[in-house]
C-alpha cells in the first residue's frame, strides 16, 4: 500500500487536495477519514496521520475498537468479524480470516473507489472546464449581442435621423418647387404686366409720337428741306418715272416677278447644289460597291466550299446586280427602284464584308493568341542570332586591336634596343630591300591615283556646300585617329600592306577627304622617335616625313603635286566657315525680320513662334 | 509692315471708300478725302458743325457728313467739289443717315422713330416711311441693293416691311411672332431674313424674302437671349451668340442647330491652341547700352514689347464676375465674326472681355484662342484672306492668321491707343484709329510677291 501510494503522482495529488477535501467535509467516518488520508499521502500530513491513528486505537481501546469495526462492516453488509459465537457467555472470538477477507474486500473496494473517483474527478476536471469554456462563451455572446443590440439601437436612430432628414428634404424640395413655381407664376405674372405696362406705355408713347408727328409735321415746316445744287443722275443712268396709278399695278407686278425670279434662282441653285453633291456621294457609292465587289469576288470560291448557303447566294445576287447597273448605267436616274436596288446591293455587300470582316478578325485573335509564344520565340531567336553575330564582330575587332597593339608594341621595343636589333633589322633589311622597292613604287602609284581621286573628290566636295564642309572636317579630324593607328604601321611593316590598303580602300569609300592626308602624316612623326625606323623609312620613302615637323611634311608632299589641292582646303575651308557665320548671323537677324524693320520704320513687332510651335502640336 | 505718318482725327470717323480708292476722316467739322495708297489730300470740305457720322455711297462719289445735333445732312460729291447739297430735317430732328444701295437716295431717320424720310438727290421726290422700330438694327439692306427690310412697330407689335429700292415700293408686309422685336438681317444672298428678339427671350425667326415664315428657332426659355447674331458670307450658317455664353449655328437647310459653341473658362483640349500675349520688358543689358542701335532710337523707348506665348493646356482664362443686379450685364456672346471665306468665326464672349475665340467652321471644333492682356475693343477680318485684326485700346495691333499669331506696336511719339480699326478693301492695309489720330498700316505680304511670280509665271 506504502508502494501504491508513492506511485500517486505528487501534482495529481495536489490538485485533488482541495476536491478532496471538500468531500472530506460529507463523510466524516473514520474510515473514509483514512482513506483520505492515504489518498492525500502529501509529506506534511504524515504526521497527522499518525496521531489519528492512535487516537482510533490504542492498547486499551482494540476490542472495542474491533467491535465497532465489526458493526460498522456488517451494516455495510460485510461478514461478520467474529466467529460464529456457540454461546452467549462465551466471547466472541475474532475471526481473522474473515477479518482479512474483510480487509481484502475492503482493499478492492477501495482500489474501485480510488478508480472512480478518479474518473469522476478527471471528469469533474472537465465538465469543469467545459464550464468554463461554456461561461466564457456566454459572457462573449452576451457582450456580442449587447454590442449588436447597441449597434440596432445607434441604427435605428440614424435611420430615424435619415427619415427625419429625408422628409426636411422632402419638404425643402417641396418648398423650393413651390417657391419656384410661385416665382415662374410671378415671372409669367410680371412679365404679363410689364408687357401690359409695356403695352399701355407704348400706346401713351405712340399716342404722343402721333401728336409729335402731326405738330412736326404739318406745320409746313419750312425748315425740313432739301438744297442741291443739281439733280444728279441716277447711278443706272435712268430716268425716274412718274408714278401713277397704271404704272403703280405694273411696277408692283413687276417687283414681284423679280422677287420671286431671285427667289427662284436661289432654289435652283440649292437645288443644283444638292444635286452636285447628290451625284458625289452616289459616285462614291458606286466607286465602293465596285470595289466591294472586287474585294468580295475573289472570297467567294471559299464560302462557297464551305457550303455556306447564304453568303453563296448574296453573292451571286451581287454579281446579277453588278451586271445590271453596269449594263445599265442607272447611276443618273434618282428613280425610286434604282435606289432602292442600290441602296439594298450596298447594305447587303456591306453586311457580308463585316461578317467576313469579323471572320478574319477572329481568326486573327485566334492565331495570334495561339501563335502569340511561338512568334515570340522566333524573335527571341533571331535576337540571339543578331546578338551572337556582333558579338562575333566585337570579337574580331578586338583581335584586330590587339594584334595591331602587338606590332606597336614590338615596334617600339625593336626601337628601343637599338644596336643589336637594327643591325638585325639591317641584314633582314638588304635582304627585303628590292622587293620593298618595288613594293614602294607601287604604292606611291596607288598613292598618286589616290590623289587625283581625292582632287577630283575635293573639287565635288567643295562644290557641295558648306555644311558638308564643316561635316567633313568632323569627320576628317575623326578619321585622323583611325589613320593614325592604321598608317603608322603600314609604312613600317610591310607585311601589313595588305591591310593598309583594304583601310585606305574602305577611308576612301567612306570619305574623300583630302585634307585628311597631311593630317595624319603629321601625328605619323610622332613615334619617328626612333632613329632606326626613320632611317629605315627615309630610305624608303622620300616624302615620308622624319621629324614631326608639319611644314616639312608639307614640302614633302608638295612632290607629289598634291600640295595644291592639300594646302588648300583646310585653308579655303575656313573662309567658307566665316563665310557661314556671316550668313548665320544675317539669318539670326532675318528671323527677327519685323523687329528690324519695324524699327526701320520705327515700329517694332513680335512674332510668336506660333510656326514652329505649331507644328509640334498634334 | 509699314506704319504712315499720324493723321488727326475726331470722333472715330475714318472709311475707307467702297471702291478703295479714298479714304475720307472727319476732323472737328472738315471732311478730308484722300487717296488711300499715298495718303494725299484729294479734297477738303468743310461742314456747318462737327461731324458726328459719315458714309460713303456704294459708288463711292458722295460722302453724306451727318450733324445729328444741327438735324443736318451734308452731301459732298468727290467728282464734283463744288457741287453740294444740304439736308434739314428742321425740328423733327436726326438720329441717323444712311445710304441707300444705289448711292442716290439717302434715308434719315427722326427723333423719336417718328419716320423716316428718304430723300433723292436725283429729283425732288421726297418719300416717308412711317412707323420705323427703334431697335439694334432695324433697317437692313440685301447685299445686291434691291430690298430694303425694315423693322416697324404698330399697335404694339411688330412688323417687318420689304421695299424694293429702285422705286420705294413696299413688296411684302407681315407681322413676326415676337415680343420685341430687337433686329434683322439679311443673309448675303439675299433670300432669307432673319429677325430676332429682345434678349429678355430667346427666339429668332427666319422669312422668305416673299414673306413666308422659314423656320423659328429658341434654345431656351426663361433667360436672357439672343445677344449677336452673324451670316457667314455663304449663307450658309447662321451664327447666333446667346447670354449663356455659347453661339449656335444653324444651317441653310434645315434651319436646325448643327453646333454649339460654348466658351468655357478653361481650355483642356491639347489641340486647342492658346495664344497668350505676354509683356516683356525690353532686356536692360549695359553691353547693349553701350552700344545703342541706331535703328532703335526710332522706336518707342518707353513702352515695353509684348509678344505671343503658346500656352501649354489647361489654360484657365480671366474671367470677369457679371453684376447681377445691374442691366446689361458683361456676360454672353458680344461679337461674332466670320471670315470672308466662311471657314473661321471669331467670338468673343463678355465674360472672358480679354480673350478671341477663333473656331474652324469645317471642323466645327474650336482652333485658338487668343488671350490678350486688356480687353479685346474690336476685331475685323481681313476682306480677303482668313487673317484677323484684333486691337484692346493699347498700343500694339494684334493679327492672327491660321498660320499663327503676331502682336505689333504702332510707331509714333506718345501712345497710340488704338480704339477701333477698319479694313482696306484689298486687305493690304488697315486703319487705325485711336482717340483723335489715324494711321494707315500697310501689310506688304509674301503674297504679293507669290501672285507676281504667279503672273510671270503664267506669261511665260
Amino acid at each position: 500500500m506504502g508502494d501504491w501510494m508513492t506511485v500517486t503522482d505528487p501534482g495529481l495529488s495536489s490538485e485533488s487536495k482541495y476536491i478532496s477535501q471538500y468531500t472530506s467535509e460529507t463523510k466524516m467516518s473514520p474510515s473514509s477519514l483514512y482513506s483520505q488520508q492515504v489518498l492525500c499521502s502529501s509529506i506534511p500530513l504524515s504526521k497527522n496521520v499518525h496521531s489519528f491513528f492512535s487516537a482510533f486505537c490504542t492498547e486499551e481501546n482494540i476490542e472495542q475498537s474491533i467491535s465497532y469495526l465489526d458493526q460498522e462492516l456488517t451494516t455495510f453488509g460485510f461478514p461478520s468479524l467474529y466467529e460464529e459465537s456457540k454461546g452467549k457467555e462465551t466471547k466472541r472470538e475474532l475471526n481473522i480470516v474473515a477479518v482479512l477477507n474483510c480487509m481484502n474486500e475492503l482493499l478492492v473496494l477501495q482500489r474501485k473507489n480510488l478508480l472512480a473517483q478518479e474518473n469522476v474527478e478527471t471528469q469533474n476536471l472537465k465538465l469543469g472546464s467545459d464550464m468554463d469554456h461554456l461561461q466564457n462563451c456566454y459572457a462573449k455572446l452576451k457582450e456580442q449581442l449587447e454590442t449588436s443590440r447597441r449597434e440596432m439601437i445607434g441604427l435605428q436612430e440614424r435611420d430615424r435621423q435619415l427619415q427625419c432628414k429625408n422628409r426636411n428634404l422632402h419638404q425643402l424640395l417641396k418648398n423650393e418647387k413651390d417657391e419656384v413655381q410661385k416665382l415662374q407664376s410671378i415671372i409669367a405674372s410680371r412679365a404679363t404686366q410689364y408687357n401690359h405696362d409695356m403695352k399701355r406705355k407704348e400706346r401713351e408713347y405712340n399716342k404722343l409720337k402721333e401728336r409729335l408727328h402731326q405738330l412736326v409735321m404739318n406745320k409746313k415746316d419750312k425748315k425740313i428741306a432739301m438744297e442741291v445744287l443739281n439733280y444728279v443722275g441716277r447711278a443706272d443712268g435712268k430716268r425716274g418715272s412718274w408714278r401713277t396709278g397704271k404704272t403703280e399695278a405694273s411696277f408692283f407686278l413687276r417687283n414681284e416677278d423679280e422677287m420671286y425670279k431671285i427667289l427662284l434662282n436661289d432654289y435652283e441653285y440649292r437645288q443644283k447644289q444638292i444635286l452636285m453633291e447628290n451625284a458625289e456621294l452616289k459616285k462614291v457609292l458606286q466607286q465602293m460597291k465596285k470595289e466591294m465587289i472586287s474585294l468580295l469576288s475573289p472570297q467567294k470560291q471559299k464560302p462557297r466550299e464551305r457550303a455556306d448557303d447564304s453568303t453563296g447566294t448574296v453573292i451571286s445576287d451581287i454579281e446579277e446586280d453588278a451586271g445590271e447597273l453596269s449594263r445599265e448605267s442607272t447611276w443618273d436616274l434618282s428613280c425610286e427602284t434604282v435606289r432602292e436596288q442600290l441602296t439594298n446591293s450596298i447594305r447587303k455587300q456591306w453586311r457580308i464584308l463585316k461578317s467576313h470582316v469579323e471572320k478574319l478578325d477572329n481568326q486573327v485573335s485566334k492565331v495570334h493568341l495561339e501563335g502569340f509564344n511561338d512568334e515570340d520565340v522566333i524573335s527571341r531567336q533571331d535576337h540571339e542570332q543578331e546578338t551572337e553575330k556582333l558579338e562575333l564582330e566585337i570579337q574580331q575587332c578586338k583581335e584586330m586591336i590587339k594584334t595591331q597593339q602587338q606590332l606597336l608594341q614590338q615596334q617600339l621595343a625593336t626601337a628601343c634596343d637599338d644596336d643589336t636589333t637594327s643591325l638585325l633589322r639591317d641584314c633582314y633589311l638588304l635582304e627585303e630591300k628590292e622587293r620593298l622597292k618595288e613594293e614602294w613604287s607601287l604604292f606611291k602609284e596607288q598613292k598618286k591615283n589616290f590623289e587625283k581621286e581625292r582632287r577630283s573628290f575635293t573639287e565635288a566636295a567643295i562644290r557641295l556646300g558648306l555644311e558638308r564642309k564643316a561635316f567633313e572636317e568632323e569627320r576628317a579630324s575623326w578619321l585622323k585617329q583611325q589613320f593614325l593607328n592604321m598608317t603608322t604601321f603600314d609604312h613600317q611593316n610591310s607585311e601589313n600592306v595588305k591591310l593598309f590598303s583594304a583601310f585606305s580602300g574602305s577611308s576612301d569609300r567612306d570619305n574623300p577627304t583630302v585634307h585628311s592626308r597631311p593630317r595624319q602624316k603629321k601625328p605619323h612623326g610622332a613615334p619617328s622617335g626612333s632613329p632606326v625606323c626613320t632611317s629605315k623609312l627615309t630610305k624608303s620613302l622620300p616624302a615620308s616625313p622624319s621629324t614631326s615637323d608639319f611644314c616639312q611634311t608639307r614640302s614633302c608632299v608638295s612632290e607629289h603635286s598634291s600640295v595644291s589641292v592639300l594646302n588648300t582646303t583646310p585653308e579655303e575651308s575656313k573662309p567658307n566657315q566665316v563665310g557661314r557665320e556671316c550668313t548665320n548671323q544675317k539669318w539670326s537677324v532675318a528671323s527677327r525680320p519685323d523687329s528690324q524693320e519695324g524699327c526701320y520704320s520705327g515700329c517694332s513687332s513680335t512674332y510668336a513662334n506660333s510656326h514652329v510651335e505649331k507644328d509640334d502640336l498634334p | 509692315m509699314n506704319f504712315s505718318e499720324v493723321f488727326k482725327l475726331s470722333s472715330l470717323l475714318c472709311k475707307f471708300s467702297p471702291d478703295g480708292k479714298y479714304l475720307a476722316s472727319c476732323v472737328q467739322y472738315r471732311l478730308v478725302v484722300r487717296d488711300a495708297n499715298t495718303l494725299q489730300i484729294r479734297q477738303l470740305y468743310t461742314c456747318l458743325d462737327q461731324i458726328q457720322h459719315i458714309e460713303w455711297s456704294a459708288d463711292s462719289l458722295f460722302i453724306l457728313c451727318a450733324l445729328y445735333k444741327r438735324g443736318l445732312v451734308q452731301v459732298w460729291s468727290l467728282e464734283q467739289p463744288e457741287w453740294h447739297c444740304k439736308i434739314d430735317e428742321g425740328s423733327a430732328g436726326l438720329v441717323a443717315s444712311c445710304w441707300s444701295p444705289d448711292g442716290r437716295h439717302i434715308l434719315n431717320t427722326t427723333e423719336f422713330h417718328l419716320r423716316i424720310t428718304v430723300w433723292s438727290l436725283c429729283t425732288k421726290s421726297v418719300s416717308y416711311i412711317k412707323y420705323p422700330k427703334a431697335c439694334q438694327q432695324g433697317v437692313t439692306f440685301t447685299r445686291d441693293g434691291r430690298y430694303l427690310a425694315l423693322a416697324e412697330r404698330r399697335d404694339c407689335k411688330d412688323y417687318v416691311s420689304i421695299l424694293v429700292c429702285s422705286d420705294w415700293q413696299l413688296l411684302r408686309h407681315f407681322d413676326t411672332d415676337t415680343q420685341d422685336l430687337a433686329g434683322i438681317e439679311w443673309a448675303p444672298n439675299g433670300c432669307v431674313l432673319a429677325a430676332w428678339d429682345s434678349c429678355l427671350e430667346y427666339k429668332i425667326l427666319l422669312y422668305s424674302l416673299d414673306g413666308r415664315l422659314l423656320s423659328t428657332f429658341c434654345a431656351y426659355e426663361w433667360s436672357l437671349g439672343i445677344k449677336s447674331v452673324a451670316w457667314s458670307p455663304s449663307s450658309q450658317f447662321l451664327a447666333v451668340g446667346s447670354y449663356d455664353g455659347k453661339v449656335r449655328i444653324l444651317n441653310h437647310v434645315t434651319w436646325k442647330m448643327i453646333t454649339e459653341f460654348g466658351h468655357p473658362a478653361t481650355i483642356n483640349n491639347p489641340k486647342i491652341v492658346v495664344y497668350k500675349e505676354a509683356e516683356k520688358s525690353p532686356p536692360l543689358v549695359l553691353g547693349r547700352l553701350a552700344f545703342p542701335p541706331p535703328r532703335a532710337a526710332a522706336g518707342p523707348l518707353s513702352s515695353t514689347e509684348s509678344k505671343y506665348e503658346v500656352a501649354s493646356v489647361p489654360v484657365s482664362l480671366q474671367t470677369l464676375k457679371p453684376a447681377a443686379d445691374r442691366a446689361n450685364p458683361r456676360i454672353g456672346v458680344g461679337a461674332l465674326a466670320f471670315s470672308p471665306d466662311s471657314c473661321f468665326l471669331a467670338t468673343r464672349s463678355d465674360s472672358v472681355p480679354t480673350a478671341v475665340w477663333i473656331w474652324d467652321i469645317q471642323k466645327l471644333r474650336l482652333l485658338a484662342v487668343l488671350e490678350q492682356l486688356s480687353a479685346v475693343r474690336c476685331f475685323q477680318w481681313d476682306p480677303r484672306q482668313a487673317r484677323l485684326a484684333i486691337c484692346t485700346g493699347g498700343s500694339k495691333v494684334y493679327l492672327w492668321s491660321p498660320a499663327g499669331c503676331v502682336s505689333v506696336q504702332v510707331p509714333g511719339e506718345g501712345d497710340f491707343q488704338v480704339l477701333s480699326l477698319c479694313w482696306h478693301l484689298s486687305g493690304d492695309s488697315l486703319a487705325l484709329l485711336s482717340k483723335d489720330h489715324f494711321c494707315l498700316c500697310f501689310l506688304e505680304t509674301e503674297q504679293g510677291v507669290g501672285t507676281a511670280f504667279g503672273q510671270r509665271a503664267d506669261h511665260t
